[in-house]
């Protein structure tokens, strides 16, 4: 055997092949995700018809659309002469007519600078709560923005603000003061000095500043905010407050202590199990009934009270279940450490429980925003209001694509981004070697 | 030697109520309750002036006096000289009935666009992925009233359905779609058994007793099928049953239907307006529509989750030991998957009961329409109805969860 004559030897490697055409790029990629078998392709087929066919449709009624005409019947005309006496278009020019009224409401046209301003000092305000990587003394400001947002929109003596702004402060100094002795007493004490500030110096003040300083933006009635901004500031003021209560909600559910652990549990099953809009009819109706006589405070403050409440109530349930899944072993290890409940909690139990819980929060914050939506039943002019007042001008009657598509854009963009953030998120959150 | 071994005594003090941690949950709750107790009487206090200077007591005797108002879809026998505690109970079934009719087909396309969307065609993946984020991220009161105007104005006038050329046709002859609303066929018996009193409302005997006879047929249908498991099990062949099953299945319902006289009464067009059949107005088409697609996002996602909890090797288990895929779905597949699916799945059928109350956009009469609605603008009785609207939201709420905690007790993973 081992004297066998080899003709030829081959000495060096072959190149490698390219590899059959059907087996590499586009033509792989389609025979794997579109034809891989009869079923498939017969899907693909169909959708490919459904999607073409919907497109066909849809092309002329978005080519022809008009931006610039003063009614209806006008921007009929306008696209029959443009395009043959069967054409339909789109009539983009009520957006163009009314997007002031849609975005601002009533707001007075002057002042628009006013919520612009805001909206980008709230992106700044944000953007430090939001990436952890930017520096963090810029939270100081994220603290004050409230106040100067509130400012900013609804006007008036910039000294109402500031001496509101000062009770935190002189509840949080007496805190401080006392928080060495015992933090139950300080949190206590200074809770009711704060309050005391509101209800008797904060008015003195304000007059006292006022008249040495007056500095002041013409003020804006709640009754003309209207339009998008009013869904954002419903939307943005019950999310800010809704994550805090929604804490301290769970917090109360899973408590040792039997009387809060059962206001807890009434409270969030009763918001659970009522629909919003039965909320914001007891807020619009039924206040004035529980309130003493003679007291009117102002609707949106009531429907943000309500929004908040109802938002609270869910994102308590979605903290429970993070408070759930976290092992039993981390309470432990933290009583083992020596650390008081609120150390505990704000050292190691809620970082963790607020990681698994933030598609859920994030969902509630959603939902949320979504249903700002429902204030135009209670005669808050929202976008949904204002397309419902357009619709019945004798312009633009009979229009409703149009409008539903602009305000549900505005709203798919502000919610989207809202669920891509959660998502990057829990991946920048994300700590387990997977 | 004895002062060592005795514990100090137990003194208390004043100051262990704040720094005794024994103590101190008492002193808190103590303080809590107080101010809860002080506010909720403030309420209430407030209530009671209120309420006396507007001259005004609480009773719901108003649920006892004439409603004088129409109600334009009851399921029981109702009109304006009816109470406003009927005037109630026709908004309660109409509320149960969209959100039943709404839960059932949010299911279906919650389970289809689940399922399409772990699909390994890209295409069906894209449009189920676009179908889902553009009904989560856009509000449902938007869905409703896009839909609601595109069935009163896009849609043809019962006119455009007369003459030798009509525009517009019925759909198999049969359904037709108006801006009134969907004209559908009614289901009409000729040798009708009557209606039962059943104090409140009057119940088809008809209805009774072709339910019954599916109950019967049902109840034979498992009984065949474990007698066929039972000659399996001790002969190793399973006997034919899937004609004995049909047989039973349909041959008695068939046979009820014939012996009543069923028959469909078809819409036709009279005057300026569709006569005969069923009425379903835009307003419902529009909620159960919107509710059940928007829903049904949802859903999908839930369904998406729960399938993709299910481990790989889980079917791969179950192919090694020889189970044909239909065998590894039933037995296998879907009972891990249920078990994630179900609850998330039942709190959204709650979201659903609670979304009917968006009816107010469209003017369904459900329960907010009747007794939030013109019930209390007509008594001026704002707080019982609210108060009453609330307290029946609430039990249907706890109802649904009391079945789920149920479903999820008997589900749950039975651990040491």
């Amino acid at each position: 055997m081992a004297d066998t004559e080899h003709e030829f030897v081959r000495s060096q490697m072959l190149p490698a092949l390219a590899p059959p055409s059907s087996q590499v790029g586009a033509v792989r990629w389609m025979r794997e995700n579109l034809f891989s078998g009869w079923a498939n392709t017969a899907l693909t087929l169909i959708s490919a018809y459904v999607v073409i066919h919907f497109l066909w449709g849809m092309a002329p009624w978005w080519l022809h659309a008009v931006w610039n005409a003063s009614s209806l019947p006008d921007c009929r005309k306008i696209i029959q002469t443009d395009f043959g006496p069967h054409a339909e278009g789109a009539c983009f020019a009520v957006v163009h007519e009314r997007w002031k009224q849609l975005l601002y409401g009533f707001y007075p046209d002057t002042e628009y600078w006013r919520p612009n301003l805001a909206l980008i000092l709230m992106l700044a305000a944000i953007a430090p709560i939001l990436f952890s990587h930017l520096p963090r003394k810029l939270l100081a400001f994220s603290a004050l923005y409230p106040f100067i947002g509130y400012w900013l929109i609804w006007g008036g003596t910039i000294w109402f603000p500031v001496s509101a702004l000062l009770g935190f402060v002189i509840g949080g100094v007496v805190f401080k003061l006392l928080a060495e002795k015992s933090a139950v007493v300080a949190a206590g004490a200074g809770i009711v000095i704060a309050a005391l500030w509101w209800m008797f110096g904060e008015s003195w003040l304000e007059a006292a500043l006022h008249a040495a300083l007056p500095i002041s933006l013409p003020s804006v009635e709640s009754r003309d905010i209207g339009g998008f901004l009013l869904s954002i500031i419903i939307g943005v003021s019950g999310i800010t407050l809704s994550l805090p209560l929604g804490v301290l909600l769970a917090l109360g559910r899973q408590s040792n202590m039997f009387f809060i652990r059962s206001v807890s549990i009434g409270f969030i099953e009763f918001i659970r199990g009522v629909p919003l809009i039965t909320l914001l009819f007891t807020a619009s109706l039924l206040l004035n009934y529980f309130l003493p006589p003679g007291t009117n405070f102002d609707l949106i403050l009531r429907v943000v009270i309500m929004v908040t409440l109802f938002a609270a109530a869910y994102m308590a349930e979605v903290i429970r279940g993070g408070l759930a899944a976290l092992p039993r072993g981390q309470y432990e290890a933290a009583d083992a450490l020596g650390l008081d409940y609120w150390k505990a909690q704000r050292l190691i139990i809620m970082p963790q429980a607020l990681k698994i819980s933030i598609p859920g929060i994030v969902n509630t914050f959603i939902g949320l925003f979504k249903d700002t939506t429902l204030v135009v039943f209670i005669g808050l002019l929202d976008p949904i209001g204002f397309i419902n007042a357009i619709r019945a001008t004798s312009e633009w009657n009979g229009i409703y694509w149009e409008l539903y598509i602009f305000v549900g854009a505005l709203f798919f963009v502000f919610c989207y981004g809202m669920s891509q953030y959660s998502m990057y998120l829990e991946r920048k959150l994300r700590t387990d070697h997977r | 030697m004895a002062d060592v071994t005795t514990p100090p005594k137990d003194v208390f003090r004043l100051s262990m109520l704040i720094y005794d941690t024994r103590y101190r949950s008492l002193t808190i709750q103590a303080i809590f309750m107080i101010l809860l107790m002080a506010g909720a009487a403030w309420l209430v206090d407030n209530t009671i002036h209120n309420l006396h200077a507007l001259g005004k007591d609480f009773n719901y005797s108003f649920l006892w006096s004439r409603a004088g108002y129409d109600i334009n879809q009851h399921f029981i026998e109702y009109n304006n000289d009816d109470t406003h505690g009927r005037a109630m109970l026709v908004g309660l079934m109409n509320t149960l009935f969209i959100a039943l009719i709404s839960c059932a087909l949010a299911t279906v396309f919650g389970v289809v666009a689940g399922v399409l969307r772990l699909s390994n065609n890209w295409i069906v993946r894209k449009l189920m992925s676009i179908y889902i984020e553009a009904f989560r991220n856009i509000p449902l009161l938007i869905w409703i009233l896009v839909i609601f105007a595109v069935m009163t104005e896009a849609m043809p006038a019962p006119s455009a359905f007369r003459g030798e050329n009509p525009t517009s046709s019925m759909w198999f002859g049969a359904v037709a779609v108006t801006n009134r609303g969907v004209y559908f066929p009614e289901p009409l018996f000729s040798r009708s058994l009557g209606n039962i009193d059943l104090g409140i409302f009057y119940v088809s005997t008809d209805l009774i007793a072709i339910l019954i006879v599916l109950a019967a047929s049902i109840y034979a249908y498992r009984r065949l099928g474990r007698h066929a498991e039972k000659v399996q099990n001790a002969t190793g062949v399973r006997p034919v049953t899937w004609w004995k099953s049909a047989l039973i299945l349909i041959a008695p319902v068939l046979v009820l239907l014939i012996a009543l006289g069923f028959h469909l009464g078809y819409p036709a067009l009279k005057g300026f307006n569709f006569q005969g059949g069923i009425q379903a107005r835009n307003s419902l088409i529009a909620l159960w529509l919107a509710l059940s697609i928007y829903t049904g996002a949802f859903i999908a996602e839930i369904v998406r989750a729960g399938i993709q909890a299910i481990s790989r090797g889980q079917s791969e288990a179950a192919f090694a030991l020889g189970l044909r895929p239909s065998r590894t779905m039933n037995l296998v597949i879907l009972p891990q998957a249920l078990r994630v699916i179900i609850p998330p799945m039942i709190s959204e059928y709650l979201n659903i009961t609670k979304n009917t109350s968006l009816a107010i956009a469209v003017g369904y009469m459900d329960l907010r329409a009747t007794l939030g609605g013109i019930t209390l603008n007509q008594t001026g009785r704002e707080l019982e109805a609210m108060l009453l609207m609330m307290g029946i939201y609430l039990a249907i709420s706890l109802i649904i969860s009391g079945v789920m905690n149920l479903y999820n007790r008997s589900v749950k993973l039975k651990e040491r």
